[in-house]
């Protein structure tokens, strides 16, 4: 293809964006446009999986059945998000082994935000509410993005994650109105998770690289700074309902804006998870890739029984 | 890792959602043989009863049309506007039909 023809096809690819129509797998697309969407997608993917090890971590030790059923079934949820994920990047034509590969060798990233250990059992609380909360901050208007099999994707996983929020608030509000001492646990669930679940909306506009052609492209349609602005703004007064205060001395209300100001954000520390020296990073992909590696004479057993069945099945019909 | 290991094959999820509506594509998985397939395709996509029936197809076994091909594929129908009901004219005293 001349460069003149691809121009060409690309200006009609833009047009059919901006005209809101979906992508689909099999049509044309810009070679950028396949690989930013399989960066992002199979990310996005990763954090979903690398999300359940911290969460995992109190299934055993949930304070009561009810707590546990529902701990096992959120981060179930959360191994189907990635699954869905996975397959919707797969359309686009990389396998699913190359994207293990680049999670476990390192060369893909996950969200920061589960490279933060989880403590204790108001942690799981905190998660719930704040980590899943911005989440669905992120995931909702992706939704509505130009790549068909993301955006179904995002709209059954935007569909579960209401309950993963519910269930981690219930979880502080109970602390809350318990003990002295559970009290104090939500409140230091809070301190702890507060800035990094503000990290988890991206770097500031100044600082973020992509975002105009990721807005063309419907990958975005608010920035990062506005999102944020908006998961506080509805996050204090839940704060508020709790009885817990956010630590942030520089956090209140603007009558003039009509948002909450808030403190500096250490962006320091952000990147400094990102590139590998968070407090968990190591143990998260010790246990992911080691989880891979001790299930591979299971994964290769499976395939053998399948070989086997089906040469069963083809010797009794000949 | 073995020279000719082989990774468990993709297959497409088809889920009816109640009977009455037909079975519609909810994505894909992997599974080693069409028994784990359905197995996991119900644990992926149907956590909250979203299905009363389920098919799986291996992937590789789907043919598809091609959308570059879409102009000699599906144009010709759009011309034959004699196909619908509203390219006949009558008379408004006609009822019922
Ligand atoms: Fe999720
Ligand atoms: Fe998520
Ligand atoms: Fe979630």
């Amino acid at each position: 293809m001349s460069e003149k023809e691809i121009k060409n096809l690309e200006e009609i690819f833009e047009a059919r964006i901006a005209r809101d129509e979906k992508i689909e797998p099999k049509d044309w697309m810009p070679e950028k446009y396949r690989q930013t969407h399989i960066r992002q997608i199979s990310q996005h993917a990763h954090s979903e999986i690398v999300g359940m090890l911290p969460e995992g971590n109190w299934i055993t030790r949930a304070p009561s059945l009810r707590r546990k059923v529902a701990l096992l079934a959120k981060v179930q949820d959360e191994a189907g998000h990635g699954l869905y994920l996975y397959s919707a990047c797969e359309t686009l034509g990389i396998s699913r082994d190359e994207m293990y590969e680049q999670l476990h060798s390192g060369k893909a990233k996950y969200s920061s935000i589960f490279n933060y250990p989880t403590i204790t059992w108001a942690d799981i609380g905190a998660i719930g509410w704040l980590v899943d909360g911005a989440a669905i901050i992120n995931q909702v208007p992706l939704c509505n993005t130009s790549f068909g099999p993301y955006a179904r994707a995002m709209v059954r996983v935007c569909k579960e994650e209401s309950f993963h929020q519910r269930q981690g608030f219930e979880i502080m509000l109970t602390l809350c109105r318990g003990t002295e001492k559970q009290k104090a646990m939500a409140q230091d669930a809070l301190n702890r998770w507060w800035w990094p679940a503000l990290m988890m909306l991206g770097p500031t506009d100044a600082e973020s690289v992509h975002t105009e052609q990721s807005m063309k492209w419907k990958l975005k349609r608010k920035s990062n700074d506005e999102l944020r602005q908006q998961f506080i703004d509805q996050t204090v007064p839940q704060a508020d309902i709790l009885g817990i205060t956010m630590p942030d001395p520089d956090l209140k209300w603007n009558e003039e804006t009509g948002h909450y100001d808030f403190g500096e954000i250490d962006w320091d520390e952000f990147w400094q998870v990102v590139k590998g020296h968070g407090p968990m990073n190591k143990e998260r992909m010790k246990a992911r890739v080691g989880a891979w590696e001790r299930g591979e004479w299971v994964r290769d057993a499976a395939m053998a029984f399948a070989e086997k069945n089906e040469q069963r099945k083809i010797a009794k019909s000949s | 890792m073995s020279e000719n290991k082989k990774n468990w094959p993709l297959w497409e999820i088809f889920v009816r959602s109640k009977n009455g509506l037909e079975h519609r594509h909810f994505g894909s998985l992997h599974a080693a043989d069409a028994d784990m397939a359905l197995e996991n395709a119900r644990d992926v996509y149907t956590r909250r009863n979203e299905g009363v029936s389920i098919w799986v197809v291996e992937s590789k076994n789907i043919t598809a049309s091609n959308p570059e091909h879409n102009a000699e594929m599906f144009e010709p129908a759009k011309d034959k506007i004699y196909r619908h009901p509203t390219f006949y004219d009558l008379p408004d005293e006609v009822k019922h039909m």
